[in-house]
């Protein structure tokens, strides 16, 4: 395959670091080397290479048959793809971005995450694109959506905050054969901090696993995507107070890694619950509910919480800034957390 | 006599055509009478006047069991075309009265039930996702280079959904080998078709996307079979997506509970007289294509096989409550609630 295969795309097998954007990237295209029936379907996929560049080279690799630029319809080519993957082909679609998906709530929710249950067979689909602020995207290009769809039995919510993770998520949510949204925070996907030398190996990272980032032993701080970056750089603050943070990225929201937060709350007895999402309906809500269904007994403190402001993502970088939750709000959350 | 037969169709087509509209009507009425001895689960939908619209549109695709064939995404007033698709009798009533045994085991209703061997997909409610989802069953068709069609069946109502743009574009863009089935009915529950679009016949809006049409007259199951038979070749050709107008009339509620009374009863007397099932058996014996005491053994068949599958139904089991945790997903156990547990632990869910 290498001679035809873009020369972008061989950075791992050359041994050099790669972004969480081309970690993406080489996860898609090897799962589409892997199993002819992957196939990809979203607008400007094909010649442009999608708005990230996500897929870039894959058509001029893989031809109009498995890289299908579709009309400006996300319902229609999302419930497309439910058809495609009813006949035993792995479509991954693309939503250009994340804040466009709402045409395809009635699918998914209606269609998709039942098929399972209703009789109508598995459905090996992937529904991926760019979520996340910080960028001066505005109102329609910053969201993250996981919450209206985290209320959805039958599917899968993937949200990676690192390349190694992202390579080894998407290849997991491909080969999966439920329902998976796959959210990719733009502002990680080409973030120099991430760089990294990947696994020259087809390896995957389990759906449904948290990772520890980082031990500690005075509280917990459980989190993902872009604030699994800013919590870390928290802790190391905190560190240099002599308080011990440990940092849990779920990786997959849905399902969640329940043993491990509660696993890591018992030994802590303290939990903070940080993401970009907005904070009413938050996941940090549905985790302090199991927290206090099933390790009440071990906490020494409030559970809190650091989340963006109930607001429409603004577009002025003064007001996303102040929108968005910052290291500072984690530390200080934290230090407060820790005077329990 | 063979050179009279119309469209085609040899004396063994047209009975089997007749079979399986009597075969609609006896399922539905069986229902009927199971639903007042309490036996159906939820609402009940007739397809009275429009059997011919979904029998003679299934008889015109080719249909297997070994997952080769045409394909179906049937709808409850379509429930001829599911019959003539391979869909067991037995599981006509097992889903309507909610049996474990039943396709769904229980967890869904009527007619949406699938088969992938003998080609159909049963539709979720909001019927207008079935245009998308069936866009992707014969993108794969197209991308697999598979000589094989896709026939999606939906009503006025549908059509005014954006799934049903969506889908359809989709389609059409793609040239998937799809036939609408637009079942125009002239309602949409208690909705007449004008409260729906500003078109005279759906087939107008065919040219909007590009795609070819035909309108044909709903209750005529020689006309629908051969309007479907051209579409279908066109399909089959690679000229893409297709459109068949049914033009008739819902002689019945939208479901049991609606009694219609928003419906000028002498509309539905006129209708009457335009049955379906009596205007084709009138026209078998004019023409000599079948005698009367033949129909009528078929007609005593298929309400015999009726009432034995219905039997059937009714002495399996229903599921058990604790089942409706299961298959929720292919890998995850979705937990039981700790309230209907022995144990008084809430940390079980």
């Amino acid at each position: 395959m290498d001679q035809s295969v873009p020369e972008h795309l061989l950075k791992t097998r050359r041994r050099e670091p790669v972004t969480m954007l081309e970690a993406l990237s080489e996860g898609i295209f090897e799962e589409m080397i892997r199993d002819d029936q992957v196939f990809l379907m979203g607008e400007d996929i094909g010649a442009y290479g999608g708005a990230f560049k996500v897929t870039r080279g894959f058509l001029d690799h893989f031809g109009e048959q498995r890289v299908i630029d579709t009309p400006i319809a996300e319902g229609g080519f999302t419930g497309a793809a439910a058809g495609a993957a009813h006949m035993g082909l792995r479509p991954v679609v693309e939503i250009q971005f994340m804040d466009f998906i709402s045409p395809a709530y009635d699918v998914i929710t209606n269609y998709i995450a039942t098929s399972l249950y209703r009789g109508a067979g598995p459905m090996p689909l992937v529904i991926r694109g760019p979520v996340g602020g910080g960028n001066r995207g505005g109102p329609f290009h910053s969201q993250n959506v996981e919450m209206a769809f985290f209320h959805t039995p039958g599917l899968k919510i993937v949200y990676p905050s690192t390349a190694y993770d992202a390579k080894g998520l998407i290849k997991s949510a491909i080969r999966d054969d439920n329902p998976v949204l796959f959210e990719e925070h733009k502002g990680l996907y080409r973030a120099p901090a991430l760089r990294e030398v990947l696994p020259d190996e087809d390896y995957v990272v389990p759906l449904g696993k948290a990772r520890t980032v980082r031990e500690g032993k005075d509280l917990t701080i459980v989190t993902y995507g872009a604030m699994v970056h800013k919590s870390v750089e928290a802790a190391e603050t905190l560190s240099d107070e002599g308080v011990s943070v440990e940092v849990i990225d779920l990786r997959t929201l849905l399902p969640m890694d329940e043993e491990a937060i509660i696993g890591s709350v018992k030994r802590t007895g303290k939990l903070l619950v940080v993401h970009e999402d907005t904070r009413t309906g938050g996941i940090a809500g549905e985790i302090a509910m199991r927290v206090s269904e099933q390790a009440f007994e071990w906490l020494d403190g409030p559970i809190l919480r650091v989340t963006a402001i109930d607001a429409p993502v603004p577009y002025s970088g003064s007001l996303e800034d102040y929108f968005l939750p910052q290291t500072d709000d984690v530390v200080k959350a934290a230090r407060y957390l820790a005077g329990y | 006599m063979s050179e009279s037969f119309p469209a085609g169709l040899d004396r063994n087509g047209l009975l089997a055509l007749y079979r399986a509209l009597r075969l609609t009507r006896a399922a539905e009425e069986r229902l009927e009478i199971l639903q007042k001895q309490g036996h159906v689960t939820g609402g009940l939908y007739r397809s009275l006047g429009q059997e011919a619209g979904s029998v003679g549109a299934a008889y015109a695709l080719s249909r297997r069991d070994d997952g080769t064939g045409d394909f179906l995404a049937q709808t409850v007033r379509a429930a001829g075309a599911l019959f003539l698709f391979g869909g067991e009798l037995v599981d006509f009533f097992r889903q309507y009265m909610a049996r474990a045994t039943s396709p769904t085991k229980g967890r869904e209703a009527n007619v949406h039930w699938v088969d992938y061997a003998k080609g159909f997909v049963g539709p979720v409610s909001p019927l207008g996702t079935m245009l998308e989802v069936m866009a992707g069953i014969t993108l794969s068709f197209k991308l697999r280079g598979e000589q094989r069609v896709g026939m999606v069946f939906y009503g006025d109502g549908a059509s005014s959904t954006g799934a049903w743009h969506e889908g359809l574009n989709f389609a059409a863009v793609q040239r998937c080998p799809l036939i609408l089935m637009v079942e125009a009915n002239q309602f949409a529950f208690s909705s007449p078709t004008s409260t729906n679009t500003r078109v005279e016949s759906f087939v107008e809006k065919a040219p909007g996307y590009g795609i070819g049409a035909e309108s044909v007259d709903g209750t005529d199951v020689i006309a629908v079979y051969e309007a479907v038979s051209r579409s279908a070749e066109r399909a089959r050709a690679g000229e893409g997506t297709q459109m068949v107008e049914l033009r008739y009339f819902r002689r019945l509620g939208h479901a049991q509970h609606d009694g219609q009374e928003y419906v000028d009863p002498a509309l539905i007397s006129e209708w009457a007289k335009k049955d379906p099932i009596d205007c084709f058996q009138a026209r078998m014996l004019e023409n000599g294509w079948a005698a009367a005491d033949e129909l009528d053994a078929i007609r005593i068949e298929v309400e015999a096989a009726c009432q034995a599958a219905a039997e059937q139904a009714i002495g399996e089991p229903l599921p058990e409550g604790p089942d409706a945790v299961d298959d929720v997903y292919t890998d995850v156990v979705t937990p039981h609630p700790w309230t209907r547990s022995a144990s008084s632990d809430s940390r079980l869910a």
